[in-house]
């Protein structure tokens, strides 16, 4: 669906930052104009007519961002997060720098809250720690199992459930847990339940990656894993997984299996978080075959109160999704 | 400044290894602020040395003994230990300063430490030196007890990672004292001895890991040569463990988890539980889901106590976790329970479990103060320890029997503990259900009582309890997110409980079992406190004031607003110069106090698992900080002080341990002594009632935050 194009950026005293907000909306209305007039290769070649001025150099892209996290973002830069974060930082002319933090506790608080950067690539699209943009996906809680195994899981409700295996992930903070968990408790499923923190050990590669290998190692039948990590390691495991999003969460209402991902800029930062809309928008083909090619299960969402008027810019449809 | 070195050869585990593993969440952090972290590898050589060094020393000190021990901390000019003593009472035979005098108390000198993460840890006097360490960092400092001059410093250089993982506010509780070394906990795993003269490190032994969400903040006790020790993190996974080091090396000897199997939990033949149901084998797999006890919580970061006569250490368990209580059904043993351990070996005696599968994160590791009481005509030796269930639990300590366990706040979330079983009533109305909120949970997540511990005066007879007064709803569902993963927990909401204050200073009367007297605040009292036989306790308050009340009566008698809101300990002792010395530390924070020293945002009422929401205004009232105040009567009144009536303190004031006679012997005498009573105090019968007459005891109606969603 189109958007209305945002009004250009106040003007503020603060020369420096006026600099940065003229520099990024010229790219962006580039961007736009290419949109509005031409295909995306046509986009490309304007773009090229408008090469780095000299004051690029002076922009900075400071992202907060895990160090140790695929598939959302690593050090080497190979996340679908570095990814979206080098595509944001080429379309706003801006050289792209990290602060790199373990997302935990205390994440926002010591990166973004703290002056070191300015841009969280994920977060929940009604995140109260910061300003989110408009999300720019949505995804769910699947199902990952063995592909050989058939078992077609799709609902928590499955009788099999009872009997098998099941791995969780636990991130802390009693009585905070992933939705699965919760209502895996609420219909009595609690013996064969295996819980992994998403913690892990830091001091391993991608610590939550853990209760994917469980599934591939056999410790575990099947694992509730969140969307994205679930795609992109099924995507690459020896064993070849498959990955079913929870098709009966309204069940458990008022608990969520689906999340909307926002952007997050300081609060407050809505010069910055305007121009991040407008290039997810801009970008929005780019954004989502990025998401895509990592394997991130992408879902609609179900109704409007789920949604909260935080409507997805586009929703994708893979063999995963749901597609009601 | 002494060296990071890490004992070499000496640890259990291998430290230095840590350097070669792939760490992003070390290595890579930005480090803002301006301390020096030194590298291990540079200084290796010289700390060699040094350990060369002390080691010889150490070889000519083996002398000390535990009775030594004892006896330092029964000395009143020194303060040796964060308890005062093995029986935890937190009572200081000094008079001088008294109800008399008190208001005339001035400051003596003061010292910043530099760090404005909350400040609990409660200062050591040993001879002439004062130590305290600061939160994070951890720096320890060495100051002069009567001018305040800096005599070292040590950084134990921890972690900046560990910062991220420390559930509530970076803070330390403290050092203990032992044979020439002061010894503390890191909040990224080390405990550290350092030489108390020197400032030199003897050892440094690391004991758990911030990678797996473990840190440490609580506070050593020294028995018969080994420190003991607990980790915090039971909210990331963590399962708890109490653990003893070789005082002399670092060396673990041994190491008590709260779950699992007997053999983890050091359960064995010598093992009887006042409760038959208790005795029963494993309890610490069978009361869980299968497995869950790997990751079941139950840390041990609060309080341990000795009695030398039945030679038992007494610490409690926190609750457990991280699961949802509908993924760990039964009674989920052994958290939330109070040990009876042999220091030696780490034996379990008995265990009683006060909070079975607990529901709302009643983090049991309150203090334990052994006492002899005289119950129903009869000398009892027992333990008492203000629960954070709102339960003031007399237990035998020699068996583990519940003798009494009365409310001291006001609790809906139970109807009273049935002394044949020894469980809490629970009323199943706030059993929290999943889509549902369940309102006026009381007493809310920190329960009736924290962490910050009580003292007790063998000249009245009554406890001094610094607490809260704080209810909570719980409702799903909150988004949080952590590693790439939105997930939903309970949302929370603080507020103050019934009157509108949220905190309460009280003084509780063990024998006749009820509140003696109580002053509310309007925050929750997050100190500690110290009793006297000047007949005066002091605490502070989060809105900055410390205060003298008399500990008879109540009433304030003398207070002082200091720069930061105080969460710390006072302590008191007794100069070279024969002057009387009271010190606290402030600078607010700790859980409580997360709004204003983790800076966080005021407007996120579910922040710090949502203290914040029953805190918003505390950044009306102070600012971070960290400073160590230390009060004195002037020099002039010091000199004509007088020694109160039925009191014969002769001796030199410093260094020589006072003859053991003297009545901080612990366990703790009888209650009533009446020939020593000036009066006896008119306030007994006010249960429940605010001290009217106190200057700042207002009961603080007027604040509504937090009042509910």
């Amino acid at each position: 669906m189109a958007r209305d194009l945002r009004p250009a950026p106040r003007a503020t005293a603060a020369g420096f930052a006026a600099v940065r907000r003229g520099h990024g909306r010229r790219r962006t209305w580039a961007a736009r104009l290419a949109r509005s007039i031409a295909p995306a290769a046509a986009a490309a070649a304007v773009l090229l007519a408008f090469p780095l001025t000299p004051t690029a150099a002076e922009r900075q892209l400071r992202v907060c961002s895990d160090p140790n996290n695929l598939p959302f973002s690593n050090r080497a830069g190979e996340g679908f997060e570095n990814a979206l974060a080098e595509l944001i930082a080429d379309e706003l002319g801006a050289e792209l720098s990290y602060t790199w933090w373990a997302q935990r506790r205390g994440f926002i608080r010591n990166t973004l809250d703290a002056g070191e950067c300015d841009l969280v690539i994920g977060v929940p699209a009604d995140y109260e720690l910061v300003e989110t943009t408009r999300p720019y996906y949505r995804s769910s809680y699947v199902f990952v199992y063995p592909a050989a195994e058939q078992l077609d899981l799709r609902s928590l409700g499955d009788p099999r459930l009872r009997k098998l295996r099941i791995g969780v992930h636990l991130t802390g903070d009693d009585g905070a847990n992933p939705p699965p968990v919760h209502a895996l408790g609420r219909l009595g499923i609690v013996d064969n339940v295996v819980g992994y923190m998403i913690y892990g050990d830091y001091r391993d590669p991608n610590p939550p990656a853990r209760l994917i290998e469980a599934v591939a190692n056999g410790e575990v039948d099947v694992a509730t894993a969140w969307g994205p990590l679930a795609g992109w390691f099924a995507q690459r495991s020896d064993v070849p997984l498959e990955v079913q999003p929870i098709k009966d969460g309204a069940a458990f209402a008022p608990l969520p299996f689906e999340f909307s991902i926002a952007m997050g800029v300081r609060r407050g930062d809505t010069a910055l978080r305007d121009e991040i809309e407008a290039v997810l928008e801009s970008r929005r083909d780019d954004v989502v075959a990025t998401l895509e090619r990592y394997g991130v299960p992408l879902v609609e969402p179900r109704d409007g109160r789920a949604a909260e008027g935080a409507e997805p810019l586009r929703v994708a449809h893979d063999d995963v999704s749901e597609g009601q | 400044m002494a060296c990071n070195l890490l004992v070499l050869g000496l640890a259990g585990d291998e430290p230095m290894e840590e350097d070669n593993v792939f760490d992003p969440y070390r290595n890579e952090l930005p480090r803002r602020g301006s301390v020096a972290i030194h590298s291990r590898r540079a200084l290796s050589g010289t700390c060699t040395v040094l350990l060369t060094g002390s080691a010889l020393l150490l070889s000519g000190s083996q002398a000390f003994s535990a009775e030594e021990l004892i006896e330092l901390s029964q000395d009143d000019s020194q303060w040796v230990m964060p308890a005062k003593n093995y029986a935890s009472t937190r009572y200081s035979g000094l008079d001088r300063i008294n109800t008399e005098n008190v208001d005339a108390l001035q400051v003596a000198w003061t010292f910043s430490v530099g760090t404005t993460g909350g400040q609990e840890a409660a200062p050591l006097i040993v001879g002439e030196t004062l130590y305290v360490v600061s939160s994070f960092p951890n720096i320890l400092y060495a100051l002069d007890v009567t001018d305040g001059s800096l005599r070292w410093s040590y950084e134990p250089g921890p972690e900046r990672a560990a910062q991220g993982v420390a559930c509530c506010d970076v803070v330390n509780r403290g050092a203990a004292y032992y044979d020439g070394k002061i010894i503390y906990n890191t909040l990224d795993n080390h405990t550290v001895a350092v030489d108390a003269e020197t400032g030199e490190e003897v050892w440094k032994s690391k004991l758990g890991d911030i990678s797996v969400g473990e840190t440490m903040t609580m506070a050593p006790l020294v028995v018969k040569g080994k420190v003991l020790v607990g980790n915090s993190g039971g909210e990331m996974g963590v399962r708890g463990w109490l653990t003893a080091l070789d005082a002399e090396t670092g060396e673990i000897a041994w190491r008590a988890y709260s779950t699992g199997p007997d053999e983890d939990v050091r359960i064995g033949e010598d093992f009887e539980p006042f409760y038959p149901a208790d005795a029963e084998p494993d309890l610490g797999v069978t009361t869980w889901p299968p497995g869950r006890w790997q990751i079941g919580g139950g840390t041990v970061w609060g309080w341990i106590s000795y009695d030398p006569e039945l030679d038992l250490i007494y610490h409690g368990t926190a609750n457990p976790g991280p699961w949802n209580h509908n993924q760990r059904l039964g009674d989920n043993k052994w958290t939330a329970s109070i040990f009876a351990r042999d220091p030696d070996d780490g034996m379990a005696r008995w265990a009683y479990q006060w909070g079975p599968h607990d529901l709302f994160d009643y983090d049991g590791i309150n203090e334990v103060l052994l006492l002899d009481l005289e119950i129903d005509g009869e000398e009892r030796q027992v333990l008492v320890r203000p629960e954070r269930n709102g339960y003031m639990y007399v237990l035998d300590r020699e068996t583990g029997e519940v003798l009494s366990a009365d409310p001291y706040e006001y609790i809906t979330v139970t109807n009273g503990v049935d002394l044949e079983t020894g469980r809490p009533i629970e009323n199943r109305d706030k059993v929290p259900r999943e889509g549902e909120i369940t309102r006026e949970i009381c007493p809310a997540a920190p329960g009736a009582k924290d962490w910050q511990p009580s003292a007790y005066s063998p000249r009245t007879g009554l406890m001094y309890v610094p607490h809260q007064h704080l209810c909570m709803d719980m409702r799903v569902v909150e988004t949080s997110y952590i590693a790439g993963t939105p997930f939903v927990g309970a949302e929370v909401q603080m507020y103050a409980g019934p009157g509108g204050y949220r905190g309460e200073f009280m003084a509780w009367d063990p024998v006749e079992r009820r509140k003696a007297w109580v002053i509310r605040e309007n925050f929750p009292v997050w100190s500690g406190t110290v009793a006297t036989a000047g007949d005066v306790a002091f605490y502070g308050t989060m809105d900055r004031w410390f205060k003298a009340v008399d500990a008879r009566s109540g009433d304030v008698l003398w207070q002082f607003r200091v720069d930061s809101g105080i969460i710390g300990q006072p302590v008191t002792y007794q100069g070279p110069d024969g002057r009387q010395y009271v010190a606290i530390m402030s600078g607010v924070g700790g859980w409580s106090g997360a709004v204003v020293s983790g800076d966080l945002d005021t407007d996120v009422p579910f922040g710090a698992l949502g203290f914040v929401g029953a805190m918003q205004d505390l950044p009306e009232h102070t600012a971070a900080g960290g400073t160590l105040y230390v009060f004195a009567l002037p020099e002039e009144a010091a000199a004509s002080q007088t020694p109160r009536q039925g009191q014969q303190r002769t001796q030199p004031p410093a260094q020589q341990p006072q003859p053991p006679a003297q009545q901080s012997q612990p366990p703790a005498q009888q209650p009533q002594q009446p020939a020593q009573q000036p009066q006896q105090p008119p306030a007994q019968q006010q249960e429940q009632q605010g001290r009217q007459a106190a200057p700042d005891a207002r009961p603080a109606a007027q604040q509504e935050a937090g009042d509910g969603a």
